[in-house]
Formats: structure tokens, C-alpha cells, sequence
């Protein structure tokens, strides 16, 4: 705010360079209590950099054995077994299976997340009545708030059954295709079924940033639309939905974090089983926040410094996912 | 007023976006024979329930809009007739799963809740025991202890964090707020296991309460930064520009006359925090854990918290722990939707609607 003084504008608008007389320059000298304030609030600014680079040292630092131990395979192995007791067999770990199972099930969740998300900002935005809008908003806002283990239990108790249901259609009828094929029938706790419970967490959050993205379309084109005879769905589809689409990709992104990190509600409804699998009916899966929940507890301590190795594989994954998010989304705002 | 307007008869203005008569008729119709089509659907094949006749409902629409828009072809195409009804159904379709939560976690989460539930632990009790013994006070307050100390570490951080961007707006402005939006990704287990790492492993040595709220002030302090800034950024810069005139300094204008001005913001800021992080599980199974009665020791004992025992309640795995953990979601989900409510309440105050 201050930097501005400085500014030699008024001596441009007077003309008073012109005649050879050097405008004064005002030169800020911040007292004493200003810079200890400045300094104070930046230190304080600088310790999100601080948490961010001890979580990966820490995590590096406990984890280190790990990746010397296993070099690349604790990343192209799916194994994950502790020593056993007598000795009789060496500890092997491996975190391929959970790699992909994460993605597996986020990829679901973002996959029937995103379509709902568009289709719930377009109302909220351009089809709901304005008198219900308002209403509606304040309830997606208290949806988001809704804590993962509560998702957890409804998934588990309401959602489950309903879905084995809808599981064994899709697989009766495409069942062909392999990615619906299940080598067991057995369809509970599928990556199926914690692919729709995290769409159901992530949906919010894709909708805020899809929403803010719409909102922002350029009104005059939207009239410009319908002045040339366009349907409502024309605007859309001409102006509106070209305009979000990077806005939206960005949000999808940010949706794409949120489900990889998610813990607590993948956990009590998606069968842990070390194996990779693409059937996402099958009830065989897991995610490295899952695993790292569910092994936590009974963990030697060299099982331990696994799973901070697998901790810190998460944190790479979501904060390179949540950068590509952030980058996009940033770039697609119209600078106000 | 005066006598010219007596002699004019009023003309009612017409209004023609309303509904006319022509139009609700067609929408009845169209309605009806949906609901014929969907039951038919329903009926004929393998859908049930009431998810069953909803999904063939919503398809019939779509079948019925279509055919009537290609049969009278009023010069609209199919996809102007369907697209409000996809997005509409988009939305009634998405309000299901909320509808059932809310309304599970309360039908079956009062059936568990009487006076004691609040008043009683579970240290003589277990969770398979019936429901009208033990009850959840150890975990309200331990929620209250962990969430309020990790408050009082992560809102200030916060708030300075905002400071510096809006206030301050340095040079490493675009980087403090690339590395609050890097920390909102932060998952929250590897929050908890950064803490298991760091203070549990090298200085505690054992599960502790304070290592719980370190845990939650990582994931609350974005969540406030990302807030707080925004509140910052409505305070006109008049305001500003007035305290410097009068030869004020950079502290005291910040102190004395931009913080005041948006308090109840900065509030709101701390309040949705909070609502982040009070159902929290994954960093406080590694950290705080569970622990059967109350306890004031933040640093040598583990400490019950609502998220845990709704968990621990569930693990257990019998009838009457299930619908413990169904009595206890409620009052969590009671707890961050109270907050929740109070934040927007308390924001759309002080910075009015945009």
C-alpha cells in the first residue's frame, strides 16, 4: 500500500518534468514497529512452508530405510507382509496394489462426481427458481461439512446394500466387459461401491468450483445468445459451458485430491485385499490412506517406517494432483 | 391524488413468461403419461423400490418430452426439450444420498440418545451393552479440548497467513498463498502420521491429546487462511488510506483500524475451521486415539473424541454398538452443522451478499 507514494505520477500529469525540474521523491522509511510487524506476520505467513517441508523430511527421514531396503519395487510390487515371528520369512513391502486401487477408486468417484456436479451448478445458477437458490446453496455448503466417518457408516449400513444390488445388474448385463467382471460373486465392499460413496464426499467441492467458474460466464454473450433466437439450453451449451471448462478441469483436479487422501469412509466400506484389480465389482481393492489407517495399529516398527514411506507416496500424489488443480482453476478466473 | 387518474381504468400488465393455461395442460399431460410409462417400466422389468420407479420416472419424462417435441414439432429440437430435465433431475438425483443421511443418522441416532447419554462415559460400560447405560460426555468434552487447543494454535496462524497476502501483499504474497492452497491438500492421515512421526515418536514417546489438535491445526489452518482472506479483501482501502493520512503506521492501521473492522469475519473465518476439522477421524486414530473416561491430561494420555468413538462404536461391530455409533453421529453432525449454521449466519453479516 505504501509503495505507491513513491510514484512520480502527479509530476507526469503537471507536466513539471518538462521544464527540467526533477520531481522530489518520496522515499518510504518504515519505523521501527512496522518493520518488527512486517517481519512478525511473515514469519508467521512462511510456517505453512515450514509444516509442508517437515511433513516431507520427517516422513522421508522415517521412510528412508524403506526405499533403500526395496528400491523401486516398494513401488511395482503389490506384496505387503510383515516378518513373520520365528523368521522363517522376511518382511516384504510393496504398495502397487493400493497405487492403483487408489487411483481406481477415485477415478470412479470423479467419473460420476463430475457430470452430477456440472448438471447441479448449471441449476443452481441458471434453472433453479432465485427464490430457492439461495436455500439450496447454504445446503450443498452444510453437505460439505458432513464428517467422513458419518459417510462411512450411511455408506456402509444404507448405501452398501442398495449398490450390491445395482453391482450384480451391471454385471448381469455387461458383465462380458472386463472391467464389470467379477472372478468371485461376491459384491460387497467393492471399489465399485467406495467410488460412489467418495463422489458423494467430493461432489461439494467439485460443485463450489464449477459454480464460481459458470457464474462468471460473460452475460453479454449469454444474451447475445438468445437475442440471435437460442433456447436456454443453446446459452449453455454455446457460452457457458465452453467458458467453465478449464474452471471445471480444475475442479475435477481438486475433486481428484480430495478422493485419493480420503481415509476413514474408503475404509469401512472397500475390502483391503493386496492385489491389483481393474474389477471394479469385485470386492478386492484398498488405497494407501486405508492401508495406512488399517495396518497403523498392529504396525511393527519396521512395518511402521513402510507405512511412513507409503505416507509420504500419498503426500507426492495429492500435492502434485492439488498443483495442476490449483494452477488451472487459478488461471481460468477472470481477473476481477 | 388528483382527479385525472379516476377516469382510467387500470390495465393489469400481462405477463407473458407466466404459465399459461395452455401450458400447464401440456405439462400435466405430459406428466401422467410419464408416470403411465415409468410404472410400466417399473413393473416390466427388473427396477424395485422406490429408487426403481424414480430412475424409470425420469426416463419416461425424457421419452415423453421427446416424442411430444417431435410429433408437434413446434421448431425446438429434442435436446432443448430434455437438457432442463437432465439438469433438474441431476439435482433431484443428487439430493437423494443427502436426504437419507440426514435423515438415518436421526431416526436411528434418537432411539440411543436419553439424559445420561450426555452425562455418562464408557469407563464401567462397554459398547455392546444396552443403550440406556453409558453414554458420550468423555468424548463431547474431549472433541471440545482437542478441537479448542487446535484452534487456538491454527487461527492465529491463519489470520497471519491472510495478513500477509491482503495486508502486507509482499513479494512472497503469490507464494504464501500457493503454499495455503498446498497445505489444503495435505491429506488428514498424513497429517496425523507427520505428528505420529514427529512429536509422538522423538518427544512424547505415547499416544497424547496434544499430538491430536497439532494433528487437526495442520488441516484447520487453509481452511481459515483461505477465509480470512477473502474477508480481508472487502475492507474498502479508503479506510486505510484515511489511518495512514493521519500519520498512522503500518501496525497500527492493521491493528487498530483493519482488524476491528471486519472481527465478526475473521470469527466466521475460525468458525468454519472449526466445522473442518471437528469430525476429523484418520489424524486422531494415530494421535489422540480413544481412551474410556474423561481426562485432563493433554500430554500423557490418549483422549476420547466423537469421530473415535463413533469409529471405535462401529469396529465393535454388534447391534447395540452399531446404534451407539448412530447416536453419537448425530450429535457430531448436530455439533458441525450448528457451527456451520453460525458461521453463515455470523458472515453474511458483516460482508453481506455479494
Amino acid at each position: 500500500m505504501l509503495d505507491s507514494w513513491t510514484s512520480d505520477a502527479p509530476a507526469k500529469l503537471f507536466g513539471v518534468s518538462d521544464i527540467g525540474v526533477t520531481p522530489r521523491q518520496l522515499k518510504v522509511s518504515r519505523g521501527t514497529s512496522d518493520k518488527v510487524f512486517r517481519g512478525f506476520i511473515l514469519a508467521g505467513a512462511l510456517f505453512s512452508l515450514i509444516v509442508l517441508a517437515l511433513i516431507s523430511g520427517f516422513l522421508m527421514y522415517r521412510g528412508f530405510g524403506i526405499f533403500k531396503d526395496f528400491g523401486f519395487s516398494f513401488f511395482t510390487s503389490s506384496k505387503w507382509e510383515a516378518a513373520a515371528d520365528d523368521g522363517s520369512a522376511p518382511a516384504h513391502f510393496g504398495v502397487a496394489a493400493m497405487l492403483v486401487g487408489s487411483f481406481v477408486v477415485s477415478v470412479i468417484a470423479v467419473a460420476i462426481a463430475v457430470p452430477f456436479a456440472m448438471a447441479v451448478s448449471l441449476f443452481l445458477e441458471y434453472y433453479a427458481p432465485y427464490s430457492l437458490r439461495y436455500v439450496l446453496t447454504t445446503i450443498l455448503d452444510l453437505v460439505a461439512s458432513i464428517p467422513s466417518v458419518i459417510w462411512g457408516i450411511w455408506g456402509y449400513t444404507i448405501l452398501m446394500p442398495h449398490a450390491v444390488g445395482w453391482s450384480k445388474t451391471l454385471n448381469h448385463w455387461l458383465g462380458w466387459f472386463p472391467l464389470f467382471d467379477v472372478p468371485a460373486p461376491i459384491f460387497e465392499r467393492s471399489p465399485f461401491i467406495a467410488g460412489m460413496l467418495l463422489a458423494m464426499m467430493i461432489l461439494p467441492i467439485v460443485t463450489s468450483v464449477a459454480r464460481e467458474v459458470y457464474s462468471q460466464a460473460p452475460r453479454d454473450q449469454i444474451d447475445a445468445a438468445y437475442g440471435l433466437g437460442s433456447s436456454k439450453w443453446g446459452a449453455m451449451r454455446t457460452v457457458v459451458l465452453p467458458f467453465g471448462k478449464s474452471g471445471l478441469i480444475g475442479g475435477t483436479m481438486l475433486g481428484l485430491g480430495r478422493a485419493l487422501g480420503e481415509t476413514v469412509a474408503v475404509y469401512l466400506v472397500l475390502n483391503l485385499v493386496f492385489k491389483v484389480n481393474f474389477h471394479i465389482l469385485a470386492s478386492v481393492g484398498g488405497n494407501v490412506a486405508s492401508l495406512i489407517a488399517s495396518r497403523f495399529g498392529e504396525a511393527s516398527p519396521y512395518e511402521l517406517k513402510a507405512l511412513m514411506a507409503a505416507g509420504l507416496v500419498l503426500f507426492f500424489m495429492t500435492l502434485i494432483v492439488n498443483f495442476i488443480a490449483t494452477t488451472i482453476v487459478n488461471r481460468s478466473k477472470v481477473p476481477s | 391524488m388528483n382527479a385525472i387518474a379516476t377516469d382510467v381504468t387500470p390495465v393489469t400488465p400481462r405477463k407473458p413468461w407466466k404459465n399459461t393455461r395452455a401450458t400447464l395442460k401440456t405439462a400435466t399431460i405430459n406428466g401422467f403419461f410419464s408416470a403411465v410409462l415409468a410404472t410400466a417400466l417399473y413393473t416390466f422389468t427388473g427396477l424395485d423400490g422406490i429408487l426403481g420407479w424414480y430412475v424409470s420416472f425420469i426416463i419416461s419424462v425424457m421419452v415423453v418430452m421427446a416424442i411430444v417435441s417431435k410429433v408437434t414439432g413446434n421448431g425446438k429440437s429434442i435436446a432443448d426439450q430434455v437438457a432442463p430435465v437432465v439438469i433438474s433431475a441431476g439435482f433431484a438425483t443428487v439430493m437423494i444420498p443427502w436426504i437419507s443421511l440426514i435423515g438415518t443418522v436421526v431416526q436411528r441416532g434418537v432411539k440411543g440418545i436419553y439424559t445420561g447419554f450426555f452425562t455418562h462415559d464408557m469407563l464401567v460400560n462397554s459398547m455392546d451393552e444396552p443403550l440406556n447405560v453409558g453414554g458420550i460426555s468423555h468424548a463431547i468434552i474431549g472433541t471440545l479440548i482437542i478441537v479448542g487447543i487446535a484452534t487456538i494454535i491454527a487461527a492465529p496462524l491463519g489470520i497471519i497467513a491472510a495478513l500477509y497476502i491482503v495486508e502486507i501483499n509482499g513479494k512472497a504474497a503469490r507464494f504464501v498463498r500457493f503454499l495455503t492452497q498446498a497445505m489444503s491438500g495435505v491429506p488428514s492421515i498424513v497429517a496425523g502420521l507427520f505428528i505420529y512421526s514427529t512429536v509422538i515418536i522423538a518427544v512424547t514417546h505415547k499416544n497424547n491429546a496434544f499430538a491430536g489438535s497439532l494433528a487437526l491445526a495442520i488441516l484447520m489452518l487453509p481452511t481459515v487462511a483461505r477465509t480470512s482472506e477473502e474477508v480481508l479483501k472487502v475492507v474498502p482501502r479508503e479506510i486505510r488510506d484515511a489511518s495512514y493520512a493521519l500519520g498512522a503506521t503500518q501496525v497500527r492501521t492493521t491493528l487498530r483500524v483493519v482488524l476491528p473492522t471486519v472481527r465478526s469475519g475473521l470469527i466466521t473465518a475460525t468458525i468454519l475451521g472449526v466445522a473442518r476439522v471437528a469430525g476429523e477421524t484418520a489424524p486422531l486414530l494415530l494421535t489422540s486415539q480413544y481412551f474410556v473416561r474423561f481426562t485432563t491430561n493433554m500430554f500423557n494420555s490418549t483422549m476420547a473424541s466423537l469421530p473415535t468413538y463413533v469409529f471405535g462404536a462401529l469396529r465393535t461391530g454388534t447391534e447395540n454398538s452399531l446404534a451407539r455409533a448412530w447416536s453419537a453421529s448425530l450429535v457430531l453432525i448436530a455439533i458441525v452443522v450448528f457451527l456451520s449454521v453460525i458461521a453463515r449466519l455470523l458472515g453474511g453479516r458483516s460482508t453481506g451478499r455479494k
